[in-house]
């Protein structure tokens, strides 16, 4: 079956004053229908970038799609028009950004944000987006919904935003929620509420999800798929199972390790991973990661590794020491 | 000598709401309502809880930016709130903090080499500016940075490494104390366990004393001797960091480790999640009785009336709730 998207080498670039960075550097990666996936990463990775350029929402002119192609439902969403466009967002593809407050209008009300969707995608009349607003706010656990239809954002609590942003994105009916740091700037415990919910919800109605983030535990709770970039590149992918069981890149067995893990016991000593992100204008030829890898040889400092396959189940890691890697992190 | 380095005792901190009538207070925020604790000299007190739940202002009071409302705050034998200007300044010295954000706390206007070398001046500490100069050199090596970082500017410097100059221009004071505010919470997963690590031979090295306040409750683990645990401006359980973990005896502190995940599918999958329902309430109106009631799993009516004290339940294993 095709996957419900798929990018192909997508590669986006910003024109910086220092020189243009390939935020996203030849990308490819697909979401199945009703899959959840995970693209995970620290700042500058280009996890955010990816997601805003499936949705062509790339702020220009400095930032704009290179190459690539981004098959939504088969479709080739870099060729359609901008009116075109306007059809795919929201309506099929919708996103829950990190912050909900900045990304609520401040001046409309909850009701407003909540049925201008459905108005403009569906076409519903004034009374039956009133009642679905009512409807989606339950569903997304806000009780008291006439009431809270008519409050401004700053009147909600942060998670309450959050559920709100999650309403919104759900309100069309989408076959694909691309969250962006959906949790990150949520306390621990409204965290665990609001990604119960959307894995709740996500089963439920059978909608997909890319889940952008750097917090590995929420990926290992959530995710059926892992990509892992660095630099503008996948360096890594596998189902979430078999990537922290076996993970193969250097990269990915530092991320796991830098982490204290409540579930163990305490390490007298952390592991992190050495030296600076790569400034992305002056990445070094070979691999990006290599000045800081521990596995390092004289090939990954003059040529780029590709994604190869390790195992089964279709994990690929972008190591030439992957092999290695995988008989040292076993032991 | 004393066997304690810093004592809180009953600490309050009150902020008054204004928006009422005629511009009078319209309600008083318990931001700090009667918090006890104590360090001991070598020691790493973590101070856990979420947003709102007094910790950062915890540790403004005992840095004194903010004027307790009541309370006292004694270092090294001395309450700071009866002390005047004068002796204040030489205290301070000797408690220093390290924020969160290093980009907001660093002088964007000021060279690397400037922000570690004004303290030092002010102080007294190097009088002799070439000597100077070579103190914060070694200063920066000391923290994993190099000589020539003195001449750059807070903008040229990546976020672990502005942590480090916050770390370098904290060590400059030869502090008994350094108060730890989230030092770690806005940098990347890498980076962070290289700060911690850093912190952490730092204070064999120097023998410092850290209370550390953070609501990444892995990382305080790893950290920590004891850990304090804080909902709505007061402490609901405190204990050393193997009983806090292991044997947690509060409702809270039960929920907030289960909340959080841990990076392995496979224990995700099999782990039970009780996901605690409801928000924190507003410490403006905060509600009766226990605090922690309306959103606690085993609560009864008790609960609703009377105030839990901090009682101690074992040697060195306070918690406040009735039923634990």
């Amino acid at each position: 079956m095709a996957p419900l998207l798929e990018v192909r080498n997508l590669r986006t670039e910003f024109v910086t004053r220092s020189g243009v960075v390939r935020a996203v550097d030849g990308v490819s990666w697909d979401v199945q229908e009703g899959e959840t996936v995970a693209l995970v990463g620290e700042s500058g990775c280009g996890k955010s970038v990816s997601a805003l350029s499936i949705l062509r929402l790339v702020a220009g002119p400095a930032g704009r799609i290179v190459a690539g192609q981004v098959l939504f439902k088969g479709r080739d969403l870099l060729a359609l028009t901008e009116e075109e466009m306007r059809h795919i967002r929201g309506r099929e593809i919708a996103m829950v950004f990190q912050e909900p407050m900045t990304s609520l209008n401040p001046v409309l009300t909850i009701g407003r944000q909540l049925t201008e969707g459905l108005e403009i995608h569906l076409g519903m009349s004034p009374a039956d987006t009133r009642r679905r607003a009512g409807e989606l706010l339950a569903m997304v656990g806000i009780p008291d919904s006439e009431r809270r239809l008519a409050q401004y954002p700053h009147q909600f609590s942060g998670g309450m935003r959050q559920r709100m942003m999650i309403a919104m994105a759900l309100a069309c009916q989408p076959s694909l929620v691309l969250a962006d740091e959906p949790t990150t700037a949520l306390d621990v415990t409204i965290q665990a509420q609001i990604l119960e919910l959307m894995k709740d919800l996500s089963r439920r109605l059978g909608v997909a999800m890319l889940i952008i983030t750097h917090n590995l535990g929420v990926v290992a709770r959530y995710a059926d798929r892992v990509n892992v970039m660095y630099a503008g590149r996948i360096i890594e992918r596998g189902t979430a199972r078999e990537l922290y069981a076996n993970p193969r890149h250097p990269y990915t067995v530092g991320l796991l390790g830098s982490v204290p893990r409540l579930d163990e016991p305490r390490r007298e000593r952390l592991a992190p991973i050495e030296g600076q992100p790569p400034d992305l204008t002056r990445l070094p030829p070979g691999c990006a990661f290599a000045p800081r890898c521990t596995f390092r040889v004289d090939r990954c400092l003059s040529d780029v590794p590709a994604l190869r396959a390790v195992a089964n189940d279709g994990h690929v890691a972008a190591c030439w020491e992957a092999e290695r890697v995988r008989k040292l992190a076993a032991r | 000598m004393t066997d304690v380095l810093l004592e809180v005792r009953d600490l309050v901190k009150h902020f008054t709401v204004g928006g009422g009538l005629f511009g009078g207070p319209r309600g008083v925020v318990r931001a700090v309502d009667g918090v006890s604790f104590s360090i001991r000299p070598g020691e790493t007190l973590g101070l856990v809880g979420e947003s709102g739940c007094g910790k950062t202002t915890t540790g403004r009071c005992i840095l004194q930016l903010e004027r307790p409302t009541s309370g006292q705050v004694i270092f090294e034998g001395r309450d700071l709130a009866g002390l005047d200007a004068g002796a204040l300044r030489s205290l301070r010295r000797k408690i220093q903090v390290i924020f969160q954000d290093p980009y907001s706390s660093l002088n964007p206007r000021m060279t690397v080499g400037q922000i570690i070398a004004e303290p030092l001046a002010v102080h007294g500490i190097v009088p002799d500016a070439r000597r100077r100069r070579e103190r914060v050199h070694a200063l920066l090596v000391r923290v994993g940075l190099l000589p020539q970082h003195a001449d750059r500017y807070p903008h040229q410097l990546s976020g672990g490494q502005r942590q480090r100059v916050g770390i370098a221009r904290a060590v400059a004071m030869e502090p008994a104390l350094i108060i730890c505010d989230e030092p770690v919470s806005a940098l990347d997963v890498s980076i962070q366990a290289q700060i911690i690590n850093l912190l952490e031979d730092l204070r064999s090295e120097l023998g410092l004393t850290y209370l550390f306040i953070a609501h990444d409750l892995s990382v305080v683990r790893h950290i920590s001797d004891r850990v304090a645990v804080m909902y709505l401006g007061k402490i609901v359980e405190i204990t050393d960091r193997k009983s806090l973990y292991d044997d947690p005896k509060h409702p809270y502190t039960q929920a907030l480790l289960a909340a959080v995940p841990i990076p392995d599918p496979e224990l995700e999958q099999r782990r039970q999640r009780v996901v605690l329902g409801g928000e924190v309430p507003s410490p403006l109106n905060p509600p009766s009785g226990c605090v922690f009631h309306p959103r606690c799993p085993i609560a009864v009516d008790r609960c609703r009336r009377e105030v839990p004290a901090l009682r101690e339940i074992r040697p060195g294993h306070r918690t406040a709730c009735i039923l634990a």
